[in-house]
């Protein structure tokens, strides 16, 4: 259980003390994996599975690996999006994989409310893995624990998000946590990638890069995704790099000396990040990883640790 | 002369008819399939039978503009029986059937299935709604005179905007020669795009494709400017946008030959309704529910006459074309079990007097198509309701009538329900009462 | 168990620890290791004892053993992990593995199973302030303060100054009976 909650699947619905709780443990859960054996057994027996709808090496190995380290068995399940057009619903494969008595269900999704479908038709806790353009509570709780682990705490601290918000899981999700520590968010990107009535989440909306980040402790970068050229979201990259890309020389003009970058990955180097500042030394983004499988592991931990409600009846009964 | 069993008294009841601007207890007497008395006295005839309707009211049936009965070709969801079933079990006494079936409903051998099933069912009326263009396909035009003669009441392609502006300029002018109104589901599907729900905060929070009100409100000013062109008879389905109602209301002004209809959904709901769904497939429809401010608006203009008429765009789905995700889920609700009730808590939160909410269900949608019916004027057709608007019951889906289940409103508890239903002098509804 | 009788335990099984690491000649080798929480303040006041007769007091880490339990499906839910924090090379050293009560065994075993994750000591001794029996595993005290036969279901509890107790003290509180 994370505080009320046995499942994770958005952001929003998280107090900060439910977020604490997820970063305090993660804390635990990075020294385990300094350790010389990066195992520990406290998910022996336990079930976890990947399903996956949508192709995501990072997060889905990030999961696989955070499972592994805690010893729970773990099961990848890809299934291509058109299978599931084919004929299969999204209830069916739950029903089945239910079947297999998973105690953690993660799931990625190219439908935005589909780990919600899911978590009301099975019994397992079930974790989103990044649903449509709705959210990915994994990168924002590490979003939130790398930046913890940089200033202390995210009181009175401004992180600047920047890029395609309206596509973007994880500036939702960031949108729902970092506020809750204490900071200020600003959003930046070209007006078409700025959705309806995103400011009625606390944030402030720029469409120059400059005003953005100056004075930010913090850039997020996002991703910007080939297939939004010619939506028409923005007429192409090499215009979008200009006006909303990051490079070393405007990272040394407008950023403060100890801001930092992060981004969810995978980079579009030259696009939204010049290699020079992706690699750079205001970069956390390596840090990001490795702070990613501390935090799924903390996820792992509290959601499929202890018994599941019913099953702990039927022990005491 | 008539069978006296065929008399009908109905006592003691709360008779609202606007059209014959009547609202006290009387006592309405059917015979011979007509209304052959309204009065506050009347001598009830030996071997008749009688209905007590104190507390209750007294009603033409109500008229849905807007129904998809699914038969032919799409008979899993719903059939001519089960819907026109549900509709008398909410009061309706008459529907309008959308084309959108399979086939289309673009010739007079569907037209005439319809009209045969109808009469085998023996429940409400059915008048059939001939498509826009053969096929719904917004290419060619379909038979509008033949339709006609088939026993088609109006003309729609709903669900699929005619997007051509050329062709709709001809579909207005053609359907003059019949006198037949042409049902508009405005949408530009260019601003639809993917979308599936309004855009605005709620679409943004929940990560869903937004479709912007503009998708609406550009067709809508568009067919206005057409009609200012062509003549004919234009009729604005399910208008769901603040925008659209200031348009039909500026239009109206002017006097341009146009009716609109609103639904119980988008009186009542908004998109925010969707969020606290938890991404429900049951609050997906289009159009989709909209802002508080454009539910402000529909019901300003319904209490207003802006807009004519409330009808359900009752639209049965299968589970399996429902229990799926947001993005994936088909579009549509139940509406005509559920219709008076919701409307009415118009009434209780005083946005719509009693009087606004009958019309609108009754002579204001009759006069949209030109229909027969919606008034107990003595020597009008037998159809009438008996509604108890204190009884609150709780929507069970499984319990309904149609064939699906897919309604916003279940396990919410409504006030308000049809107890009998006549149509032509037949008692085709009574609730509690197996059929 | 008043603070006086605690701080003798306590001094009791420093005197011993120093004389077994002398007789094995392992004292320079010699490393402390307490189980959260109950067990890290007596590490540190066994280690301090040691320091002061030696002049150099040994290594000290703690270890958490949540992540180790073998009863997590058992529990309604997951319980809190605390900092583990073991710095020094276990290799070739003798640990003194210190815990508050001896009870079951399987907080022992569970310490067991994590310290071994670090490396491989040459060899663990443990060290408890309270034996109270009712072993479930083969598991036994080299050094105890105290042995006490306490019936299964009550409580034994230990309160450290440095885990916010006004005094050091042992408390047996009767619990619900099985």
């Amino acid at each position: 259980m994370i505080g009320r909650h046995r499942h994770l699947i958005a952001l929003e619905g998280l107090s900060r003390e439910e977020i604490l709780q997820v970063l305090d443990l993660a804390v635990s859960m990075k020294e385990v994996l300094s350790r010389p054996v990066k195992k520990v057994p406290s998910l022996r027996g336990k079930n976890v599975v990947n399903l996956f709808f949508e192709t995501s090496t990072r997060t889905r190995s990030s999961f696989e690996i955070a499972a592994k380290v805690l010893s729970a068995d773990s099961l990848n399940w890809t299934a291509a999006q058109s299978s599931t057009t084919k004929g299969e619903t999204l209830l069916d494969t739950a029903k089945n994989l239910e079947a297999m008595r998973p105690d953690v269900l993660v799931v990625r999704h190219s439908a935005s409310g589909a780990p919600n479908f899911l978590a009301r038709h099975v019994g397992c806790s079930v974790v989103s893995a990044g649903d449509g353009a709705h959210e990915h509570p994994s990168q924002g709780l590490l979003d939130c624990f790398t930046l913890r682990e940089r200033f202390g705490s995210l009181e009175g601290r401004t992180v600047a998000i920047v890029g395609d918000i309206s596509h973007s899981r994880v500036a939702r999700s960031d949108l729902h946590s970092l506020p809750k520590l204490g900071a200020k968010v600003r959003l930046c990107g070209p007006p078409t990638m700025i959705p309806q009535g995103i400011e009625r989440l606390g944030a402030t909306v720029h469409h120059d890069l400059r005003t953005a980040v100056e004075g930010v402790d913090a850039v997020i970068m996002l991703r910007i995704q080939h297939e939004r050229i010619g939506d028409p979201l923005i007429p192409n990259t090499r215009e979008y790099s200009k006006f909303w890309g990051l490079n070393a020389r405007k990272a040394a003009d407008w950023l403060k000396e100890d801001a930092v970058i992060l981004h969810p990955g995978p980079i579009n180097r030259g696009v939204e990040l010049s290699s020079d500042v992706a690699d750079g030394p205001r970069s956390v983004i390596l840090d990001q990883v490795q702070n990613g499988v501390a935090v799924r592991m903390a996820i792992l931990y509290l959601l499929a640790g202890g018994a599941g409600d019913d099953r702990a009846e039927k022990v005491s009964a | 002369m008539s069978n006296p069993k065929d008399v009908i008294v109905i006592q003691g009841g709360r008779v609202i008819d606007p059209a014959s601007g009547i609202d006290g207890i009387r006592t309405v007497l059917l015979r011979e399939g007509k209304v052959a008395a309204v009065a506050e006295r009347v001598d009830v005839p030996a071997g008749a039978r009688v209905v007590d309707a104190r507390g209750r009211w007294v009603t033409p049936g109500f008229i849905d503009l807007h129904v998809h009965l699914r038969e032919p070709g799409q008979e899993y969801k719903e059939s001519v029986a089960t819907g026109t079933r549900a509709a008398v079990a909410g009061g309706f006494t008459a529907v309008c059937a959308m084309p959108n079936t399979v086939p289309a409903n673009d010739n007079t051998s569907v037209t005439e299935l319809m009209l045969a099933r109808a009469a085998a069912a023996g429940l409400a009326r059915v008048y059939p709604i001939g498509a826009v263009t053969k096929g719904r396909k917004g290419e060619e035009l379909a038979e509008y005179g033949e339709l006609k003669a088939a026993g088609c009441v109006a003309l729609s392609d709903d669900g699929s905007p005619v997007m051509s502006s050329a062709l709709m300029r001809r579909a207005l002018e053609y359907s003059r020669a019949f006198g037949l109104p042409i049902a508009v589901h405005e949408e530009d599907l260019h601003l639809v795009g993917k979308g599936v729900m309004n855009e605005g905060a709620a679409a943004t929070r929940l990560g869903l494709k937004g479709v912007p009100a503009q998708a609406e409100d550009v067709m809508v000013l568009r067919d206005l400017s057409l009609l200012e062109l062509t003549g004919g008879r234009l009729h604005l389905c399910h208008v769901s946008t603040a925008g659209s109602v200031r348009a039909l209301r500026e239009a109206r002004r002017r006097g341009l030959p146009v009716t609109a209809e609103v639904t119980p959904h988008h009186l009542a709901l908004t998109d925010e309704d969707v969020a606290r769904s938890d991404y429900d497939p049951d609050f997906k429809m289009n159009p989709p529910l909209r802002t508080a401010e454009d539910v402000k608006a529909l019901q300003e203009g319904l209490a207003d006459g802006t807009i004519d008429a409330i009808a359900t765009d009752h639209a049965p789905h299968s589970p399996e074309e429902k229990k799926l995700e947001f993005d994936a889920a088909l579009n549509g609700v139940l509406g005509l079990e559920t219709a008076f009730p919701v409307c009415l808590d118009l009434v209780r939160q005083g946005l719509l007097t009693e009087r606004r909410l009958v019309e609108a269900l009754t002579v204001g949608a009759a006069r949209c198509f030109g229909l027969p019916g919606g008034t107990l004027a003595v020597g009008s057709p037998a159809d009438v309701a008996v509604l108890d608007p204190t009884l609150a019951w709780v929507v069970d889906p499984m319990r309904g009538f149609s064939k699906s289940r897919n309604t916003p409103w279940k396990g919410r508890t409504l006030t308000g329900r049809c107890t009998h239903a006549f149509v032509g002098g037949r008692l085709v509804h009574e609730a509690g009462v197996a059929p | 168990m008043n603070a006086e009788a605690v701080q003798r335990a306590v001094q009791r099984i420093a005197h011993e620890v120093l004389e077994r690491a002398r007789a094995e000649g392992s004292l320079e080798r010699l490393a402390f290791v307490g189980i959260r929480r109950g067990g890290v303040p007596l590490a540190e006041r066994i280690r301090a004892e040691i320091g002061k007769a030696t002049g150099a007091p040994p290594p000290l880490g703690t270890l958490d053993i949540a992540l180790y339990r073998d009863d997590l499906s058992q529990r309604g839910a997951a319980p809190v992990v605390g900092p583990t924090d073991v710095r020094f090379p276990l290799e070739g050293r003798t640990i003194v593995l210190a815990d508050d009560v001896l009870y079951t065994g399987r907080t022992i075993r569970a310490a067991l199973d994590e310290l071994v994750d670090f490396g491989r000591p040459r060899r663990v001794w443990l060290a408890v302030l309270v034996d109270r029996g009712g072993r479930e595993l083969p598991i036994a005290a080299d050094f105890a303060g105290v042995r006490l036969e306490v019936p299964e279901g009550d409580d034994v509890q230990v309160r450290w100054r440095e885990n916010g107790a006004a005094e050091d003290s042992v408390v047996v509180r009767e619990g619900r009976k099985p």
